[in-house]
């Protein structure tokens, strides 16, 4: 049992969505009962399974802990594995899904199909963050296109067809980039094991291509590569154009799965692939990363603050946290590090507790547009609590988790570059402005609106969604070394061999210059 | 003479078999019988393929002076052609016979024709590599007219004839040209002439015009212009299998006469190969994304996977022979699995071929409808299907011949590519009004969709050992 608990996490969702797609007929109120019921009974028992993941994990360990390796095609290998980055997004995505699954009870067309694609889509994401196999990880990255493809385009709103052809478009031009470098990484490296590939050396020697010096060589054009699908799918400023446009058309349960969970496979990306294999070339292109972070804090910031849509602004918002965790990667060290890890999350609780407001509301008076609602406070205490709460971790206010994120961050990124910690603490101060702003127009005031008279406050199978998240945001703001403790020991470790890696590769420069 | 007769064996007893159903067939029933000749002609298709595969001895065994060789190459070739021509052929004989068109010469054509196909692949000499064309080519050209009354059909077929015998004439000048420069029309000369990697400017001239008519043949970049005519004149079981087994057959005579024939010159047909591969790629991915006629889409489609097959190819190494047979052979399944869709595509019992036709199709048929999805992200070739796995090896092989370049091309116009199957999917589940689309229910077609698109995914675990065999199959063409 324990050889096999990760393909076993792993599969019981797709294995639900087999049993459906195989013994569920009809289109009948029963029959999406079943669903629904189905769906939720799968992703709660990939939670309890995942369980035993984090209980049998051993933090001081900073290798690979319960591996399983067979070999596949083409010299290829199934490898499963995690470590102190991955497990906890592990976790993280197991949690989320039951409550993304309970949130989707009000789903009436295809109700069957939204589960199934759900459902894959949790194995898909769990694959993602357990590959330890070059092409094994692509091909879970990849694939869960498919399923959010397909929910974006058939559950979405009015503009779905265009947010899904963008969002697939966009993300899959980003990854057939990595699908190059990956080949040439095995070419070179001779494996495709991620456990291998992290001590393969990547040549940096400065080479000339088409007449262009590349400095940092094949690792620059490497990092690059795989810097083409992170930095979409995280997403970074420029490319981020996609996220908006996904969200805002996206049902609910899917833009709470693309903020909380698919966002950060980017984020991991970054952590598992572009610091530790090509660490010369990381350290080569560190200030074009911090800048980029720092424009995506401010800019993104600042558009999310004249946004007329509730999900639109929350999906800037999350670039602008992205931002921080790209930034605090980049640092390089043990704070930066840890910080983006919490900071992710964090913002898996947050925006997608978010996402959840907006849906809450969406549901009952069928607009997102902040214009139509004011004063909810009157008839909606519950919900304006809730809210308040959430707004306040997105702010990042101590004691929510996402206070711990953002400190740590800026503390790791104040050790690197001085100049990019300051501007990005402004926007610590646009968040606080967009935040407060969004929830003063919704919630506070007097209730005008004629329409809202009747609106009714959260249900009690709403309020069961939201208890976990709140409490996971106040535990983690309250107690933040439950998460540092297990990441702990790998970023050090990844710290460690990345500084060793840059150092070295520095010093072989300079010694070449001076002959 | 005895030992040349058994090894080419199996195309004997298929051109028999062809014959003696002329015969038979014209002097008694005539089009009463085509129903049946369909399946015989399907079975005996299956029982040779199995033959071959079972009898499948690893060692290069020549006939008639080395003018047909019978290698692990030709007989993964044979099956794969085989098989695809088989499935076809049953797929197809419901739609003819309702529409009043199966006549009794095309499964005797196509037998022929598979014959044809049997001998490009095992050919060791240019006259038996023009032997092999041209019977093949013929039964494709009149089949591809098959419906005489329609004017598309029979446009469809002329030009096919008329572009067909220019490219022959490419061929049989190209073959001149390098009888003239290496003193004889046997490969193993050939490449004994070309030796040392240098070869005389005359043997090249004839490479590149022998190039050319192949890759009209597979329908490749610049060469191509025939195919969406073709695929759209022609009636769609014809359609199918042009899609199929002919350019398996063509593209595994690309592979023979440039290793077998040209194998000491790599760097010589490299560049050109490559070029076609990447012109290939991109117009098949850009020219699909216009089209609303499915059978023209795939056409487009179809061009542009024969560039990604010879991305395989202008490696040059056995690598790349092997990624191309892989991908040749998922191709195929692909497609028999769209064109299996295509034909129960319908209103009113006349065929349907626009694609706004799929109009919310999930929700008549949701069963169906996913498994077409199924086959359109494979042929967008995005994992976890197999149609991914089939552009790695191909992307790998590439990478490995010193192509980098080639291989980035060719994901960015599989991503351009994945625009227009992306499409398809589009309009069976976010359309907006159904158009009342009937697919029929035909079980033959209904089992071949749904297995071609369970391949897709079940073949992700050990792609059914075909990647073993085609490993074995390429080492006995590159040494």
């Amino acid at each position: 049992m324990m050889t096999n608990l990760l393909s076993i996490t792993c599969f019981i969702p797709a294995i639900a969505a087999l049993i459906l797609a195989i013994f569920l007929r009809g289109e009948d109120e029963a029959a999406q009962r079943n669903a629904k019921w189905v769906a939720l009974i799968a992703t709660t028992l990939t939670f309890v399974v995942s369980l035993f993941i984090l209980a049998g994990f051993n933090p001081d360990d900073t290798g690979f802990q319960f591996v399983e390796d067979r070999s596949w095609l083409l010299g290829l290998r199934y490898k499963m594995g995690v470590d102190g980055i991955s497990v906890l997004f592990v976790l993280l995505t197991t949690f989320m899904m039951p409550l993304t699954i309970a949130a989707s009870w009000k789903v009436e067309s295809r109700v069957k199909e939204y589960m199934i694609a759900f459902l894959l889509l949790e194995t898909l994401m769990l694959g993602v963050f357990m590959a330890l196999d070059l092409v094994l990880f692509y091909v879970f990255f990849e694939a869960g296109l498919i399923p959010m493809f397909l929910i974006i385009g058939i559950w979405g709103g009015k503009e779905r067809i265009y947010a899904a052809f963008k969002f697939f478009l966009y993300t899959f031009l980003g990854s057939v980039l990595m699908l190059v470098a990956m080949v040439v990484m095995a070419a070179e490296a001779g494996t495709t094991d991620i456990a291998k590939l992290l001590v393969f050396d990547f040549g940096s020697e400065t080479f000339s291509l088409l007449g262009v010096q590349i400095v940092g060589g094949m690792q620059t054009l490497l990092f690059l590569a795989f810097f083409a699908s992170f930095a979409v799918k995280i997403p970074m400023w420029p490319v981020h154009t996609w996220l908006p446009d996904a969200h805002v058309q996206a049902p609910t349960a899917g833009s709470v799965v693309l903020a909380a969970i698919m966002l950060k496979m980017g984020g991991y990306g970054f952590l598992r692939f572009s610091l530790p294999m090509f660490p010369v070339a990381s350290d080569l292109l560190t200030p074009l990363m911090f800048w980029l972070s720092a424009i995506a804090i401010v800019y993104t910031s600042l558009v999310a603050l004249v946004q007329e849509d509730m999900k639109k602004l929350i999906a800037y918002s999350s670039v602008a946290h992205m931002g921080y965790v790209t930034l605090g990667i980049f640092a390089a060290n043990q704070q930066g590090l840890d910080g983006a890890i919490f900071q992710m999350l964090s913002h898996g609780f947050v925006s997608g507790a978010l996402f959840l407001c907006v849906g809450v509301i969406y549901d009952r008076m069928h607009t997102r547009d902040i214009e139509a609602y004011g004063g909810l406070v009157n008839r909606m205490p519950v919900y304006a609590l809730v809210f308040m709460l959430f707004t306040m971790a997105n702010v990042g206010l101590p004691g929510t988790s996402g206070f711990v994120g953002e400190f740590l961050i800026l503390m790791g990124a104040f050790q690197a570059n001085t100049l990019i910690a300051a501007i990005a603490a402004t926007g610590v101060i646009l968040s606080a402005s967009y935040a407060l702003w969004l929830y003063r127009r919704v919630v506070m005031g007097d209730l005008i609106k004629e329409s809202l008279r009747t609106i009714s406050d959260m249900s009690r199978r709403e309020k069961a969604i939201f208890a976990p998240l709140i409490a996971m945001t106040l535990l983690l703001g309250v107690y933040p070394s439950l998460v540092t403790d297990i990441i702990g020991p790998s970023t050090e470790a990844l710290v460690h061999t990345y500084h060793a890696a840059t150092a070295g590769a520095e010093s072989a420069t300079h010694a070449a210059a001076s002959h | 003479m005895q030992a040349d007769l058994s090894v080419i064996l199996p195309e004997i007893i298929l051109s028999i078999y062809a014959m003696i159903a002329l015969i038979g067939a014209v002097y008694t029933s005539k089009d009463k019988a085509a129903g049946l000749l369909v399946w015989v002609t399907a079975v005996i298709f299956g029982i040779l393929g199995l033959w071959i595969m079972a009898n499948g001895s690893s060692d290069r065994v020549t006939a008639f002076g080395g003018m047909f060789i019978d290698d692990g190459f030709a007989r993964f070739a044979k099956v794969v052609i085989l098989f695809s021509a088989a499935a076809v052929l049953v797929m197809g004989q419901e739609y003819m016979a309702r529409r009043g068109i199966l006549k009794f010469e095309y499964p005797i054509l196509v037998a022929l024709a598979a014959v044809g196909m049997m001998m490009m692949v095992s050919a060791g000499d240019l006259m038996a590599v023009y032997m092999g064309v041209e019977l093949q080519s013929l039964a494709l050209y009149v089949v591809a007219s098959m419906r005489r009354d329609s004017v598309k059909s029979t446009e469809a077929g002329l030009k096919y004839f008329v572009l067909g015998a220019l490219s022959s004439g490419l061929l049989l000048y190209g073959a001149s040209l390098i009888y003239g420069f290496a003193g004889t029309t046997l490969f193993s000369g050939i490449i004994a002439a070309a030796e040392g990697g240098h070869a005389p400017i005359g043997l090249l001239f004839g490479l590149v015009f022998m190039i050319s008519g192949l890759a009209f043949k597979v329908s490749a970049v610049p060469f191509h212009m025939w195919t969406p005519d073709v695929y759209e004149g022609a009636p769609t079981p014809v359609t199918a299998f042009f899609a199929t087994a002919p350019k398996v057959a063509a593209m595994a005579l690309f592979a023979r006469v440039m290793h077998d024939a040209f194998g000491g010159v790599t760097g010589d047909w490299q560049q050109v190969v490559a070029l076609l591969a990447v012109l290939s790629m991109f117009l098949g991915a850009v020219a699909a994304i216009g089209q609303s006629n499915i059978k023209r889409l795939m056409a487009y489609s179809s061009i542009s996977h024969m560039g990604f097959a010879l991305m395989g190819l202008a490696s040059g190494t056995a690598l790349g022979v092997q990624a191309m047979l892989i991908y040749m052979a998922i191709y195929v399944t692909m497609n028999i699995g769209v064109f299996a869709f295509i034909l129960t595509m319908e209103r009113d019992g006349a065929p349907v071929v626009d694609i706004a036709a799929l109009n919310l199709y999930s929700k008549v048929q949701p069963g169906r409808a996913f498994a077409v999805l199924i086959l359109m992200f494979s042929l967008a070739g995005v994992p976890p299907l197999l149609g991914f796995f089939g552009k790695l090896y191909v992307l790998r092989a590439a990478y490995d011949g010193g192509l980098a370049w080639l291989a980035v091309a060719g994901v960015i116009a599989s991503v351009i590519g994945a625009f227009y199957y992306l499409r398809i999917v589009y309009y069976m589940y976010f359309g907006s009004e159904g158009a009342g689309l009937e697919t029929g229910r035909s079980p033959v077609l209904w089992t071949l969709l749904m297995a071609s698109a369970a391949i897709m995914v079940i073949g992700i675990i050990n792609l059914f050992g075909v990647e073993a065999a085609a490993q074995a199959a390429a080492m006995t063409l590159v040494k």
